[in-house]
């Protein structure tokens, strides 16, 4: 299999009349979907363009999917544009892209003209794009196309400030779903609610392996999170037993102690991926709901989605830190110190590298920052082989397992030793009634800042953190404050903290 | 009131809450907002609101959220 719409189409044969996504009020049945993208598709091929990127305005709908699926009938790759997100940072995204073409609805059709100005992109209204079906066309696109082509470029915020976009092809996607599929059993009977925005890699397992699998994936408006108990009732309502959601969302409902409320009655996998999920919500989660199988997903946008796993297999005490397990199936990971030697020793700290025929082919139009992640594998030179170094620091648990320890950029030297600011977060996160807790570096000052929400004095924090911290981990500034600002991934905003804790004081 | 628009101004400034009337499907409190919020009523009124609070209705304008606050401070 070359494409992954061949996978789709297999399904798609199979689930005829099945729902494939819902919203809140309208859903779309496998043979539906199908033809919309199709008819869009076809719209999309007339003009002429083969392996081109097409910029898509997110609207978390329906609508969206089509058009996502529709460019990729027609042979292009599609880029999410965040319809929320600042304008100023979309335009930078089309600035690095450069689009001859960009799809909106309605709706998003101000937001469109707005971004083309200046450039030569031409924008279809998808709306009056639907007509008929061009299979001929169609097919000699398959025809042309290879498994290596891009199905999609996903914009990740670069910690320089100018977004990267990950190219993603379909042998990446055709390789990396059937770990997802068979790991966690998704099939048609498999009824997911998504949380996650389509512009995040967190969304392509649970979306992909529906397209595959003929899975229903229902679409949770966003609103939902902050009226947690609609959440619960639409879980219900549609009788959801998938839900791979970021911890935040997760927390979220621990922290506000809504299973008191009300429970989820069908959900049997709860998976989560993107931050550090503490286990004191998770705790409050396996208490509520003991029949649930829990896992700890970790991996980047440049591996697809997910690279290593853990099944939540054994208890934790609050102020554990929670595995994020071994490798996919058909990936190997390992652990390189700072001399560029593979560590395999318990208990040391190195960066995790990855090789699997899912990792990305790179940024895109930037050689610099590929060339930076994406190396040659240091542990063999006789061929080629690109491996990507994640960022990320780990190290081997006794259990073989390894355990997160925060980002590279994120490892401080202070009072001359090498802190990572992770390992704070981890030890004053466990701390009773604390919900949330940031820890940041002012260079300048060079001090530990810790900022945290939740119910305790800060003379009371202090002392406690005195005796689980050594001392030169000690926050040399303790803020508290009502509210931690998220980014528009849903993440903790450490960059503005960073420039702004000041304000908070 | 006063006290409820400062808030609300410190999570949304530029907007006239005292005259605005579909914070919720204005789209003008977004999810992430509305938990900021709460947290910070919660905080500077001294109240609780529980989930079964947490309902749009109750966020419609800042004359519902003065009335929730109001409703939850008799209670205690």
């Amino acid at each position: 299999m070359k494409n992954i719409l061949e996978q789709f189409e297999q399904m798609a044969e199979r689930f005829k009349d099945k729902t494939l996504f819902a919203e809140v009020e309208k859903s779309i049945t496998t043979s539906e979907f199908k033809k919309r993208c199709q008819q869009l598709g076809t719209e999309i091929a007339k003009l002429g363009l083969f392996n081109q990127p097409v910029m898509v305005i997110d609207n978390r709908d329906i609508k969206t999917l089509i058009s996502m699926f529709a460019v990729v009938y027609s042979g292009n790759h599609y880029v999410l544009l965040d319809g929320s997100s600042p304008i100023e940072r979309l335009n930078k995204i089309c600035a690095i892209i450069e689009p001859k073409l960009m799809l909106c609805q309605e709706k998003t059709l101000g937001t469109a003209n707005e971004l083309i100005k200046d450039r030569q992109c031409k924008i279809l209204q998808i709306e009056n794009c639907f007509n008929e079906i061009d299979l001929s066309l169609l097919n000699n696109i398959r025809q042309r196309s290879v498994s290596t082509d891009c199905v999609y470029i996903l914009f990740t915020s670069g910690s320089t400030g100018v977004p990267k976009g990950t190219v993603i092809t379909h042998a990446n996607l055709l390789s990396y779903l059937p770990w997802f599929i068979n790991c966690f059993n998704i099939d048609e009977n498999t009824i997911f609610a998504s949380q996650t925005p389509f512009y995040f890699s967190a969304s392509v397992s649970d979306l992909f392996s529906s397209l595959f699998t003929g899975a229903t994936f229902n679409i949770i408006p966003k609103s939902y999170f902050s009226f947690p108990i609609q959440l619960v009732r639409f879980l219900n309502e549609r009788q959801v037993n998938t839900i791979y959601w970021v911890p935040s969302a997760l927390c979220l409902v621990a922290n506000i102690d809504l299973f008191k409320y009300e429970k989820p009655k069908f959900l049997k996998k709860v998976m989560f991926i993107g931050e550090v999920m503490p286990n004191k919500q998770l705790n409050y989660w396996r208490n509520a709901l003991p029949d649930v199988e829990f896992a700890n997903l970790f991996g980047p946008t440049e591996t697809v989605d997910v690279c290593t796993y853990y099944k939540v297999n054994r208890p934790f005490r609050d102020d554990e830190t929670l595995p994020i397990g071994v490798a996919c199936d058909n990936a190997e990971t390992f652990i390189i110190d700072q001399n560029g030697k593979e560590v395999t020793s318990q208990n040391t700290i190195g960066e995790l590298y990855v090789r699997a025929p899912y990792v990305a082919s790179g940024y895109y139009k930037n050689d610099e920052q590929t060339k930076k992640a994406f190396v040659q594998n240091p542990l063999q030179n006789n061929y080629p082989e690109i491996v990507y170094r994640t960022g990320d620091l780990v190290m081997l648990n006794r259990f073989g397992e390894y355990e997160y320890c925060g980002r590279v950029d994120f490892q401080i030297k202070h009072k001359g030793y090498r802190i990572e600011l992770g390992e704070i977060e981890r030890v004053a996160g466990a701390i009773e009634n604390i919900n949330s807790v940031v820890a940041i570096f002012d260079k300048e000052a060079d001090k530990i800042v810790l900022i945290y929400t939740g119910k305790i004095k800060k003379e009371e924090f202090y002392s406690t953190l005195t005796t689980k911290l050594p001392n030169y981990m000690l926050p040399e500034i303790l803020i508290k404050t009502a509210n931690l600002p998220i980014n528009a991934n849903g993440k903790i905003d450490r960059k503005l903290l960073t420039n702004s804790y000041k304000q908070l004081i | 009131m006063e006290k409820l628009l400062n808030i609300l101004n410190k999570i949304k400034p530029n907007i006239d809450f005292s005259k605005e009337q579909n914070l919720i499907e204005g789209g003008i409190l977004t999810s992430f907002d509305i938990i900021r919020l709460v947290a910070e009523l919660n905080s500077e009124f001294d109240i609780e609101i529980t989930p079964l609070y947490i309902l749009p209705e109750n966020f419609k304008s800042a004359e519902t959220i003065l009335k929730l606050i109001e409703k939850l401070q008799e209670e205690d």
